[in-house]
């Protein structure tokens, strides 16, 4: 599914909405997410999940290519850990899927 | 460090638009279960500019309990990864992304 996708879908269940009212909600959403991180806070969204910034040191790397070493310099990297539900939803698969319920109940 | 959650973001839905706290609320709720669905469904959800959710199928594995040593099977699962876009690494950088990189 691509914005695009998501957009539609969204205009399609809302028709009392303009769909451009649906990409202004749909880029508030994600750029409030960006905007957040930007300043290094954390999105936390109970059920779906939390964006939030780690942060990695300056480390000596390589080329993979050529092999010649290269300084890697520290860095912020956006992370995004999914909340319990969302991660069960993923795993398990539509409920209407019969059967997948016991496939990869697992973990510990 | 201050936590960003659905109330805030709703409130700037709210403030944009002329819909109701409630409708905010309810839309900003209908635009993260449509994004959960389709991952749900083993869809990717790629929202250009921002990143790329995508399930990843992971084989089984023998894992052991840390705290007892004792070996446990770790059966086949579904997991999901985020791929952020160059545009959002770039900006909790405070940097540029670089052009024409946009993909994702």
């Amino acid at each position: 599914m691509t914005r695009s996708e998501l957009i539609a879908e969204l205009a399609t269940a809302n028709p009392h909405l303009r769909v451009a009212d649906i990409e202004t909600i749909v880029s508030t959403i994600f750029d409030g997410i960006s905007e957040a991180l930007a300043r290094g806070e954390r999105v936390e969204l109970r059920g779906f999940g939390a964006f939030v910034v780690k942060h990695r040191d300056a480390r000596a790397g390589r080329n993979p290519r050529t092999g010649d070493p290269v300084e890697v310099h520290e860095k912020s990297v956006p992370f995004f850990k999914a909340g319990k539900e969302l991660r069960e939803r993923v795993n398990h698969g539509p409920p209407a899927r019969a059967g997948a319920g016991a496939v990869g109940t697992g973990g510990v | 460090m201050s936590t960003v959650t659905r109330a805030q973001l709703a409130e700037t839905i709210y403030g944009r638009l002329g819909l109701s706290r409630n409708e905010s609320a309810d839309l900003l709720e209908a635009v993260l279960d449509r994004v959960a669905h389709a991952l749900e469904a083993g869809e990717s959800v790629k929202i250009s500019g921002f990143g790329t959710f995508s399930v990843r199928q992971k084989g089984r594995r023998v894992g052991r309990n840390p705290k007892t040593g004792v070996e446990v099977p770790i059966l086949p699962r579904r997991v999901l990864v985020f791929r952020a876009s160059q545009v959002l690494k770039a900006a909790v950088n405070g940097t540029e992304a670089p052009a024409g990189e946009d993909e994702g």
